[in-house]
């Protein structure tokens, strides 16, 4: 290669990934960046999206949003339903990993019941909220077995009630959760060295003793980054919500994503929308920066 | 090491297997009752006490939701929006992962972190902004808006999923391309695309399913009733005849079934793509 092909040969290496990248560097700026900049600009307007000269509000639909007990509600039901779906997730696909991971089964039936267990997985959101509104029906299976044991003793309206409505929901997405919780533990488990258990097993550790000491301490970083993926994932929550109950009955079970729809295209104040957009954006941002920070420090 | 068949040990290994029990019943009964319920007239889903196994078999849900053009379109719909998607992901994604994996240039790291973070911004943040595009370039409530939005949604983890996988192939095979006088180009497609096939199946596989169940947008960016996607149109039929039920579970089970065969055939990619993301 003579000198002036090799500095050709070398420019080219230099402008080509910028190359392979643009297509998808376009896509992100202009369609993920840039909406992210016009939501922030649009919440800081009057009649955003709804006329072409909107005049600038400051701060003014920040200050409705926080006075609005709906808000409050909305995050605290929010809060609620992300931590114990974020719990439930793990404690369930932990205990369904252990067992399908432990050596006093046949492996065909642990091979069955691995599909089998994370059937829930494979269920679009919508498809999962129509499933539990008709186990939850009034007239409904649950209700006619939790009668016939007689756990309950009347009908319970699961989802039309403000006192259940939001324990059913939660449960519905507990149920819905937990395989990807299952799926990661199981593979971090397959990946402990066995001598750590052999070691214990000369030692004369009891297995809770090896759990406690070598099975969680090994799995903390799939839990952890599993954990934090989870609720950023949860929090953003919308059509399961929407199918069952619609935010409802009476705000019971509004959260931020419905409270923030509702805003946008039933009472079309997009503005307020928006500022309340940002806002579930910027404990999105929050809680992504931890989560980068923890996967770096890995 | 273990001692084996005491009683105690006995005793542990029965417990295990009721506990294992008690998990499938919660892990497969709401689907087995959608399921058989989907084969039940409307008035024996309510039978008391309810019927285990469908006491009179039955199609007519299934024929009612095939027989009817209205909810085939949904089911086109869903097909041509996520198999589109899913084409446009795959080539933009694997062009933007072989600059990743193949190439060391300035913000390399920035724009990797860049596009982890991108994956965990909330849709309903985006929603409204995507509304107001969508109107302002008078594309609401056709398929370009709906291709597009989805397009912004699939790419980050796509490429995520794509570099991983184009990390794990030996680079001497492209260098040695390179030593032949060929550019990164042809060693991408010559040398890189026909052994990427379980990487681009795995991104696929995701990509398809994100689309296919997407609800958000779709409900928002689509009004007419033949634009409309699978779940919408289960809601729909929802708002509809209210007390269907039969319907509705017909319609859930054939709008899981592109996500239960792909799974059934490609268990290993469908996980790989599921999990890539946490699990490192």
């Amino acid at each position: 290669m003579t000198r002036q092909k090799r500095s050709r040969h070398r420019l080219k290496r230099a402008v080509a990934p910028y190359l392979y990248l643009s297509p998808s560097l376009v896509i992100i700026g202009l369609l993920m960046l840039l909406p992210m900049v016009t939501v922030i600009g649009y919440s800081f307007q009057n009649s955003a999206v709804l006329r072409r000269d909107p005049s600038f509000a400051g701060l003014k639909h920040y200050q409705a949003i926080f006075a609005d007990p709906v808000f409050w509600a909305s995050l605290w039901h929010t809060l609620y339903f992300t931590c114990m779906s974020v719990v439930f997730h793990m404690t369930i696909g932990m205990i369904f990993a252990l067992m399908l991971n432990s050596d006093r089964i046949n492996p065909t039936l642990r091979n069955i019941l691995r599909v089998l267990y994370i059937l829930p997985w494979l269920f679009t959101a919508v498809i999962i909220a129509v499933i539990w509104r008709l186990l939850l029906e009034p007239n409904g299976v649950v209700n006619s077995i939790l009668m016939q044991l007689g756990i309950i003793g009347s009908k319970i309206e699961w989802f039309s009630s403000p006192e259940t409505a939001l324990h059913a929901v939660t449960f519905a997405n507990i149920w819905a959760g937990y395989p990807l919780f299952m799926v990661s533990l199981l593979a971090g488990l397959q990946g402990i060295p066995k001598d750590l258990y052999e070691a214990a097993d000369i030692d004369g550790a009891k297995a809770y003793q090896k759990l406690i000491f070598i099975t969680i301490p090994q799995l903390m970083p799939i839990i952890i980054s599993i954990s934090l993926l989870d609720f950023i994932w949860t929090m953003q929550v919308f059509p399961l919500i929407w199918i069952t109950t619609g935010g409802g009955p009476i705000y019971s079970t509004e959260v931020l994503s419905t409270y923030t729809y509702k805003l946008a295209f039933s009472s079309y104040n997009l503005s307020q929308a928006s500022a309340s957009a940002v806002v579930i954006l910027l404990i999105s941002l929050g809680l992504t920066l931890f989560y980068i920070r923890y996967q770096k420090a890995r | 090491m273990r001692k084996r068949h005491t009683p105690k040990d006995r005793l542990i290994t029965v417990a295990l297997h009721v506990a294992l029990a008690a998990g499938l019943f919660f892990a497969a009964f709401p689907i087995y009752w959608m399921l058989s319920s989907s084969f039940k007239s409307n008035t024996e889903i309510f039978a008391l006490p309810p019927t285990i196994l469908p006491k009179a078999f039955t199609l007519e849900a299934y024929a009612a939701i095939l027989g009817d053009p209205v909810k085939l379109r949904f089911f086109f719909n869903s097909y041509f929006v996520a198999g589109a998607v899913t084409v446009l992901t795959v080539l933009i994604a694997l062009l933007a992962a072989y600059g990743f994996s193949r190439f060391n240039f300035r913000g390399k790291g920035s724009l990797n972190t860049l596009i982890i973070s991108t994956q965990t911004i909330p849709p309903i943040t985006l929603l409204i902004p995507f509304f107001g595009l969508v109107v302002s370039y008078r594309i609401f409530d056709t398929y370009i808006a709906l291709i597009v939005t989805y397009l912004v949604f699939t790419l980050p983890y796509a490429i995520l999923l794509m570099t991983g996988y184009l990390n794990t192939l030996p680079r001497d095979l492209d260098e040695a391309v390179a030593v032949d006088g060929g550019s990164s180009w042809t060693a991408l497609w010559r040398v890189i695309v026909p052994i990427s096939l379980p990487g681009i199946v795995a991104t696929s596989v995701y990509t398809f399913l994100l689309c296919w169940n997407e609800f958000l947008f779709a409900l928002t960016l689509t009004k007419s009733t033949s634009m409309r996607t699978v779940p919408i149109g289960i809601q729909l039929l929802m708002g509809q005849h209210a007390f269907e039920w039969n319907q509705m579970m017909a319609m859930s089970v054939l709008g899981s079934l592109p996500l239960l065969i792909i799974y059934l055939i490609a268990q290993r990619y469908f996980l790989a793509g599921m999990t890539a993301g946490s699990v490192k």
